[in-house]
């Protein structure tokens, strides 16, 4: 069927259950979507277990005394940048503009590398401070979380710098470019906790 | 690539934009940009400005969240309500489901167990 036909008629279009097995790219992007939703099921659990721990100081220090909200509002800032580089990564792997792919993907992981330095030296502040881990359930379920979605980033960008590389010596190949895309799909996903992350943890733990 | 009727009609892939020019996918993430930086400022502002009552602020904060995270999932992550997307919004509401079961039921139990909590002294009395 061509395709001025079927914008003629798309009533003749047969159901979806007798179109034979979608794309690749379709089927492998949807997998991935699937993994990271249970990925946020991961998450749920930590958040869960920081909201039930966040009163539990023991008498130590509270989120209001740790908390630095304007190294965690640079902290954002940083992150969403570097999803929208991402996005513009996207836009030339779909032009197949190697050389603003790559840019862009620079981009992306020097803001992410930027998010973690600023985490990192949070947690060796908090630790220099004696609020490490070990001082109450509520640091334990605190570490745990951000420390959670810390690794991830640093996996992220790991992922980042194998896609820069494959495509510079692979160039835009089908099979490449799916890993790209699932590579992409992650960088956002990470976005969209980090969002849940700033909020409960430390816009409500300053703030109530 | 053109989006094709016939083989790939009825789906759509998380994340896709390659049915659309560089104007409409640049414009998507401009939009999107724009509109979780304004919610963040918002979110992060808003405790400061005093504009909403006290007791009332956590709940902004979450309402304000919740769009944010929307907007990211329209916008970068490009799920949508299109029909294309049906896999795709059937697989989240899902998780949804299972997330809202997980953060509700766990605070439930939880805060109910420290509510009854039963004291050392009401222990002494029943024993007696």
């Amino acid at each position: 069927m061509t395709a001025a036909h079927a914008k003629l008629e798309p009533d003749i279009a047969p159901p979806i259950s007798e179109r034979g097995p979608a794309p690749k790219k379709i089927v492998i992007a949807y997998g991935f979507w699937i993994f990271l939703l249970s990925d946020f099921v991961l998450f749920s659990a930590f958040f869960a277990a920081y909201a039930v721990q966040s009163t539990a100081t023991a008498g130590g220090p509270g989120g209001r005394a740790l908390f630095d909200l304007k190294l965690v509002a640079a902290e954002t800032a940083l992150l969403l940048l570097s999803s929208f580089a991402c996005g513009m990564a996207g836009i030339a792997m779909m032009v197949k503009r190697e050389r603003w792919f790559q840019l862009a993907m620079a981009v992306t992981g020097l803001l992410g590398a930027g998010f973690l330095a600023i985490e990192t030296h949070e947690f060796v502040k908090l630790v220099g401070e004696g609020a490490g881990p070990q001082r109450s359930a509520f640091l334990s379920a605190f570490f745990a979380l951000v420390g959670c979605h810390g690794l991830h980033v640093t996996l992220g960008l790991v992922w980042l710098t194998t896609m820069m590389a494959q495509i510079r010596t692979k160039g835009f190949r089908d099979d490449i470019e799916r890993r790209v895309a699932c590579f992409m799909l992650f960088w956002h996903a990470l976005d969209i906790i980090w969002v849940a992350l700033f909020t409960t943890v430390y816009l409500l733990g300053s703030n109530i | 690539m053109s989006k094709q009727p016939g083989r790939d009609a009825g789906h759509s892939a998380p994340g896709e934009t390659d049915h659309q020019s560089i104007g409409a996918a640049l414009r998507g993430y401009v939009a999107g940009l724009v509109i979780a930086a304004l919610l963040t400022v918002a979110a992060f502002t808003l405790p400061m400005t005093g504009l909403v009552w006290g007791p009332a602020v956590p709940v902004a904060l979450v309402a304000l969240a919740v769009a944010q995270m929307g907007a990211h999932l329209v916008f970068f992550l490009h799920i949508t309500s299109g029909p294309d997307d049906a896999n795709n919004i059937l697989a989240l509401a899902f998780g949804v489901l299972i997330i809202a079961l997980l953060m509700v039921g766990t605070l439930w139990i939880m805060t109910s167990l420290d509510h009854h909590h039963m004291s050392a002294e009401l222990l002494q009395r029943m024993q007696r």
